[in-house]
């Protein structure tokens, strides 16, 4: 029971970084119905943000506390990766807003290769190790829990509620949750329907840089290929969610991390990402919107 | 007159150099952390960092000057060459070809049935070995592997993401059948393409239902579902290991090319020893192999099963309306696209000798569906087009061993390969959305026969 709890804990650690990373996803699509591939790039983007600026913070002011170092880190990153996500949906998105529905998923896989590789031009192929950040752990009866899973599920639930209540409650979130039900109608309306999109990438790459500084600080390495699979993952827990739902897509980032974790924990580490992928091909054929999603209704 | 255009070029100078100051700013936020400053272990093994300002300014120039030219000079062309052409009032689609145009088909094919040969006559034996292997060989199998995902995508409009998984199971067929039960190249070649077509409609099966980017995304989970078995269970496959030591070819069962066999192609002609032939004899093939495909599309549209793919790929409920039946629609799309991969995975095993993982990532699928649809979806040529200028044009990539006398002796350019190739990707995207080949030939019409343009027909919409 009490390894069962245990792996519980670390599944909902990692559900937490796929849930943030998976927001930015189903924003993406839900606005402009587009599969943002290089999303996963952004994440991985912003963990190396966050591993240039620890390095240059703590060869300057070696005695920096831990707290105020890694804020420092998030912003920075959510500022650079936010920056960089404005710049490519500008340059590769927009222009083809209008043109046929492949083109912008090409243009994004064609990013998704270019930051890659761009990162492992730039900053050499090799992983990049750095000393834990936060090496406190707590003992409860049988169980270990370390503070950065605290750390990392904490943040991520006063994220979400930032998140949940911009979306909701101010008239940027009603600009963006127009612009998601009928652009053209809202456009009408008097929304700036360019700047409310290029705001949800900025705010989508601002939760993947902080959801990439918590995967290095919770793995403590970073490297350029670091965005695929993870964010293969999330798209996945977007897609498992209900694509275009954002309580839908922290739901399925809990669940990819818990099924990952647990598959690991009972079955075999080898195949977690099988039972992974093939958890959502099921999930999808027996209800192909989602848990959370709205039903798709075709008009002819 | 004069003095408005005047003043209004100097609206656009000044509009040019704001716009060029800002993309530099923004240049510099971008690169400073990513480019300003290097990462690097130092002798401990810790990580420890430098500036590299030189490079930085350059990223920020580059920004700023290309964002300048674009406003100032680029764009005002282009809006004024589509003011022209609106005025004509004519279509982009012009009835008259030139005779190269016209006869571009013809000229190709030849070209390719004398190119090993040419390059023979032009760089000799151990020359040619290059440009039959890396150009040649290498082109084609992207063209095999384009074409056949042409009739999923382009075609029937399906999108699939884990087209991979096809040329994975027509590899490893051959792989594992002719080192178990040493069947030859021409016996598994049929086999692993059947293999695969099954494999298409086994995974084919699951997904009728779903649509559009569904679909997409279900076909990558079950590509990268193949890949990790296949790094998995390493019993059958040895893992990341690969499996190596694939027989060669055979020139039909007459001379073999294995260097020890009695019957050795080079020793029965008295021809001196060279690998070169063993290329140029697996060039024909998977020419051969190409034609095929392209010989099987063209048919295919012609009949009632293509015609049912392209009205799919139009309207589903209409298609379904008119008494189609999707169901074998979508099946017979997914397995002869598939049949195409497991034939080009099975040359692929035969001319590298060895298989393994790495060869079927994500990326070779999104590399593939890039060329179809940079080609023009649907359009053979343009797709056979794309693959030469894409796959080509990173090969070209390595030659250029002349950039290390500009750029210094460090400079390795095959490390840039994949960096252009994505840079390419989104620049031909947003140049020509439509591909390389914007215009479709419809297989029925009304008395006469005429191209329409590409945005006419409906694409991956699944």
């Amino acid at each position: 029971m009490e390894y069962f709890i245990q792996q519980l804990i670390n599944g909902l650690t990692l559900g937490s970084i796929y849930g943030l990373v998976a927001i930015g996803y189903t924003m993406v699509y839900g606005i402009i119905g587009m599969i943002n591939f290089a999303h996963g790039d952004i994440f991985m983007l912003g963990g190396f943000a966050a591993l240039i600026i620890f390095l240059i913070i703590t060869s300057f002011f070696a005695g920096i506390p831990i707290a105020l170092l890694l804020i420092i880190m998030m912003v920075v990153g959510m500022l650079v990766t936010g920056l960089w996500n404005w710049t490519i949906e500008r340059i590769a998105y927009r222009p083809l807003r209008g043109s046929f529905r492949l083109a912008p998923l090409i243009t994004a896989i064609g990013m998704s290769i270019t930051l890659s590789n761009f990162i492992q031009v730039t900053q050499g192929p090799r992983n990049k190790p750095i000393p834990p950040l936060v090496t406190d752990v707590f003992h409860l009866g049988g169980l270990t829990i370390s503070l950065k899973q605290i750390l990392i599920v904490v943040i991520t639930a006063i994220l979400l509620f930032a998140f949940w209540y911009i979306v909701n409650k101010t008239p940027l979130g009603r600009a963006q949750r127009a612009t998601e039900q009928d652009r053209k109608m809202a456009a009408l309306l008097g929304v700036d329907v360019d700047r409310t999109i290029s705001i949800t990438f900025i705010m989508g790459a601002a939760l993947a840089a902080v959801a990439g500084s918590m995967y290095l600080m919770y793995y403590g390495v970073a490297s350029f290929n670091d965005g695929f699979i993870p964010g293969v993952k999330a798209f996945t827990a977007a897609v498992l969610g209900g694509i275009g739902s954002l309580p839908g897509a922290v739901l399925g980032g809990l669940l990819i991390g818990l099924i990952e974790s647990l598959w690991s924990a009972y079955f075999s580490i080898a195949y977690k990402d099988v039972a992974t992928f093939a958890i959502l091909a099921f999930v999808l054929i027996f209800k192909p919107t989602g848990i959370l999603g709205r039903p798709e209704v075709e008009k002819v | 007159m004069a003095t408005a255009s005047a003043a209004g070029n100097q609206a656009v100078m000044g509009k040019a150099l704001r716009e060029g100051i800002f993309a530099g700013v923004v240049a510099f936020l971008m690169f400073l952390l990513f480019v300003g400053i290097e990462t690097y272990q130092d002798i401990n093994n810790a990580l420890v960092w430098r500036t590299r300002w030189g490079l930085l300014a350059i990223f920020v120039i580059v920004a700023a000057v290309g964002r300048f030219v674009t406003v100032a000079f680029i764009k005002p062309h282009i809006d004024q060459r589509k003011l022209n052409k609106a005025k004509d009032g004519l279509l982009d689609v012009s009835e008259k070809k030139g005779f190269l145009r016209r006869h571009f088909l013809k000229f190709a094919l030849v070209l390719l049935l004398v190119y090993p040969f040419l390059s023979l006559l032009i760089v000799g034996k151990q020359g040619s070995l290059k440009y039959v292997d890396n150009f040649g060989i290498q082109i084609l199998i992207y063209v095999m592997l384009a074409w056949g995902l042409n009739i999923v995508v382009g075609l029937a409009g399906l999108l699939d993401l884990g087209y991979v998984a096809f040329y994975a199971v027509g590899a490893y067929s051959y792989a594992l059948l002719s080192s178990h039960f040493g069947f030859s190249f021409w016996i598994l070649l049929p086999l692993s393409g059947i293999f695969a077509a099954l494999w298409g409609i086994m995974l084919g099966f699951p997904v009728l239902r779903l649509r559009g980017d569904y679909l997409a995304i279900v076909t990558l989970a079950f590509g990268e579902i193949i890949r990790l078995v296949l790094i998995n269970w390493t019993d059958v496959t040895k893992g990341t290991f690969g499996i190596a030591g694939i027989p060669k070819a055979t020139f039909f069962g007459i001379w073999s090319f294995d260097t020890g066999a009695p019957n050795n192609f080079v020793k029965a002609w008295g021809l001196s020893a060279s690998s070169v032939y063993y290329k140029i004899f697996l060039f024909y093939i998977i020419l051969a192999l190409c034609m095929l495909t392209a010989y099987v599309t063209i048919r295919l549209r012609r009949m009632p099963i293509g015609r049912a793919w392209e009205a799919l790929r139009e309207d589903e409920i209409a298609c379904r309306s008119l008494g189609i039946d999707t169901v074998t629609t979508k099946l017979t799309a997914f397995a002869t696209g598939a049949m195409f991969g497991g034939f080009a995975g099975a040359f692929f095993a035969s001319r590298q000798g060895f298989v393994s993982p790495e060869s079927f990532v994500f990326l070779e699928s999104a590399v593939i569906l890039a060329i179809v649809v940079l080609g023009g979806m649907g359009s053979l040529t343009g797709i056979a087009i794309a693959a030469a200028v894409m796959v080509g044009g990173t090969e070209i990539l390595r030659e250029m061993s002349f950039l290390k006398v500009v750029f210094g002796p460090d400079f390795t350019p095959e490390l840039y390969r994949m960096l252009l190739f994505g840079l390419a990707m989104v620049i031909v995207m947003l140049f020509k959305p439509r591909g390389f080949v914007g215009t479709r030939e419809p297989t029925a019409f009304l008395k006469e026969r005429r191209s329409v343009s590409g945005s006419f027909t409906k694409e991956g919409h699944g």
